[in-house]
């Protein structure tokens, strides 16, 4: 069964989910893995993890959670394992610092008879989880070239930052580059800001050294778009470009809402994913509704128009 | 030939060149001569201000440490606590705006916070360091946890941003100058200045020598060893401090993800510069070289478009040991 559905379906009418099925069956465990708030975006999945564990406890009496949040991968790994042999979960929502060390120790909770949602970073087996929730990062590079293509139908020249080198940076500018290809824009500049805003400030002021007509920035992440701004700030260029960040940071929703010259637009990448693979997790053990198989969430262009749906005033990203 | 060996005979070691000493400055320009090949836009006055001031948060922090290293110390906590001094400082000034108002006043306290947290900073690792006698490896390298997960704590994961107001008004401590020289390019060759002073001409520059080369003999010589030990890491947490005052008024926030590395940027840019890991020999100017050594490998590769980004990092390696073998092989053969 595979469910492809829009960031939108997301309620999937958990609403409506009758509880009363699993109400009196015994009490269902589930654990929770995920990196620990080390940058911006994690902190804000971290935010919406236990948000929504929050609100699951109150809802449901039957569910317990163990959530832990690991800095490393190996850490993680212990993690899983503790749940394993002290807390006995019945399932597992595992957000994999990386995919192979992970992939090992999963497909030990799986053989072990436990429901297995894997969010985000895939495992390098497949058809390990039962559940498969993750962004679209393709989409996300598709979407951010098609907005620049349509911004700059003359074509001009952009420099690009791209995020810590992994597969996933890898699969957004590979899908950016296609959505550009043969429009005019070119690419005159593209090192890696690490998602990071220090290195993004840094890194935009040489690339902006190196070239005197840029036209724009894909900044592909909120933080580095931050440091972006403000090289461009520096270098007296602000009239000159914009900066198209992604992932939805709040500050920048705000800047898109007040209809900023310099930030028309951004590309979601909801850290709020993980709220979507408790919520399925938790449907599977209170109702009927099938929930195994992908749920990819879209990547979707935020505007003037439709930012105020993509604004959360309270998380910390 | 002949004649050439007579000429030079007076003055033989002014003729070989003695890469110990000049090996850094050698590295340093030939990186200059080289980006200035690579890229016409290398030596504009922009690109210059960009480098210099990018290097001062590192370089600040280096002086410090090059008192630590060269006393038989080490600091590992250096990026934790600036990150950590970064997010108690905005935390400060936001609490102060409602009372206070926007204003000077404000950024002044915050200032002094910065100062006052990285002293205290600096005196616990050096209290636990000379007091309670573990290693400084193991003290700095538990302090750096602690000050990397309290800035996570205290920013929630997030990042924490500077008042908006606040920061308009502070931000041209890092963008603007003083007849063209930004500020901390200015605050950064001060603390260079005075830390070679301190540690060519006083009682305290040449008491770290010694500590670092013979404790013991250091202290049979009537040297405070302890206090003199306390000292490098109090003023290594305050140049943190002053490292910090510089670094907020960039960006304005600070994160989990502030700072990370600085420690080894620092000690490497410490190393490269002819200070030894293991103590007793110093220099700061040296340092400064390594600073900017480090800073322009960054730069020239984002300039040139040289090798894959990839291997910006490999680069970098190279250079660090290649900078370090120059002026070690004419030690060694001493």
């Amino acid at each position: 069964m595979k469910l492809k559905a829009l960031a939108g379906v997301l309620a999937l009418g958990v609403a409506f989910a009758t509880p009363l099925y699993a109400q009196d069956a015994e009490t269902a465990v589930i654990g929770v893995s995920i990196p620990a708030a080390t940058h911006g975006w994690a902190g804000g999945m971290n935010f919406h993890a236990q948000a929504t564990i929050d609100s699951l406890e109150e809802r449901y009496e039957n569910l317990d959670f163990v959530l832990s949040t690991a800095s490393d991968p190996g850490q993680q790994v212990s993690d899983i394992e503790d749940m394993m042999a002290t807390r006995n979960i019945d399932a597992l929502v595992v957000l994999p610092f990386e995919s192979e060390p992970l992939t090992g120790p999963v497909a030990r909770v799986k053989e072990a008879g436990k429901w297995v949602t894997v969010v985000d970073r895939g495992l390098s087996q497949e058809n390990i989880e039962n559940l498969y929730v993750a962004g679209d990062n393709p989409g996300f590079g598709r979407v951010a070239g098609e907005f620049f293509k349509e911004k700059l139908p003359e074509g001009g020249n952009i420099i690009v930052l791209r995020g810590i080198p992994t597969t996933i940076d890898n699969e957004r500018v590979e899908a950016f580059e296609a959505a550009i290809e043969g429009s005019g824009i070119e690419i005159v500049g593209m090192e890696h800001g690490n998602w990071n805003r220090d290195d993004a400030f840094e890194v935009t002021q040489d690339l902006l050294s190196r070239n005197s007509d840029v036209v724009a920035v894909w900044a592909s992440d909120d933080d580095m778009a931050v440091g972006a701004i403000e090289a461009i700030n520096q270098a007296g260029r602000e009239g000159e470009m914009w900066v198209l960040g992604g992932a939805g940071m709040k500050e920048m929703i705000q800047r898109v809402m007040d209809g900023d010259e310099m930030v028309p637009a951004n590309v979601t990448y909801p850290p709020a994913m993980i709220g979507t693979a408790i919520e399925l997790t938790a449907l599977n053990f209170v109702s009927n509704a099938p929930v195994s198989g992908d749920f990819i969430i879209g990547s979707v262009l935020i505007t003037q128009e439709n930012a105020e749906n993509y604004y959360f005033p309270d998380s910390p990203f | 030939m002949t004649s050439e060996t007579a000429s030079a005979a007076p003055a033989r070691s002014g003729f070989r060149i003695d890469f110990h000493i000049w090996g850094p400055v050698i590295a340093l320009i030939a990186l200059v001569a080289l980006g200035a090949f690579l890229n016409p836009n290398f030596l504009s006055y922009g690109n210059v201000t960009n480098v210099l001031a990018r290097s001062a948060f590192i370089g600040i922090i280096a002086v410090g440490m090059t008192f630590v290293i060269t006393s038989g110390g080490l600091d590992l906590s250096v990026g934790s606590m600036a990150a950590f001094i970064a997010g108690v400082m905005i935390l400060i000034m936001n609490a102060l705006v409602p009372s206070m108002g926007v204003g000077w006043g404000v950024i002044l306290i915050g200032m002094a916070a910065a100062l006052a947290v990285g002293l205290i900073a600096g005196l616990v690792n050096g209290l636990l360091i000379t007091q309670a006698r573990i290693e400084a490896f193991i003290v700095t390298l538990g302090t750096m946890g602690i000050f990397r997960s309290l800035i996570t704590w205290l920013a929630d994961g997030g990042t924490l941003s500077l008042n908006f107001e606040v920061r308009e008004l502070y931000r041209p401590v890092y963008y603007d100058g003083l007849l063209g020289v930004a500020w901390p390019i200015i605050v950064f060759a001060l603390v260079a200045i005075i830390g070679e002073t301190i540690m060519r001409k006083t009682p305290f520059g040449r008491h770290c020598a010694a500590i670092g080369s013979n404790e013991q003999v250091a202290r049979y010589s009537a040297v405070h060893v302890d206090r003199v030990r306390l000292m490098t890491y109090v003023l290594l947490g305050i140049l943190v401090g002053i490292a910090t005052i510089m670094y907020v008024p960039r960006l304005g926030s600070a994160s989990s993800s502030t700072g990370v590395l600085w420690e080894l940027e620092a000690i490497a840019a410490v190393i490269i510069g002819g200070t030894v890991l293991k103590g007793g020999f110093g220099r700061v100017w040296g340092t400064v070289v390594g600073v900017l050594i480090l800073s322009l490998i960054d730069n020239i590769l984002n300039l040139a478009n040289l090798v894959s980004p990839y291997l910006n990092g490999a680069i970098q390696g190279v250079i660090i040991i290649l900078a370090v073998v120059l002026q070690r092989q004419r030690k060694a053969e001493r």
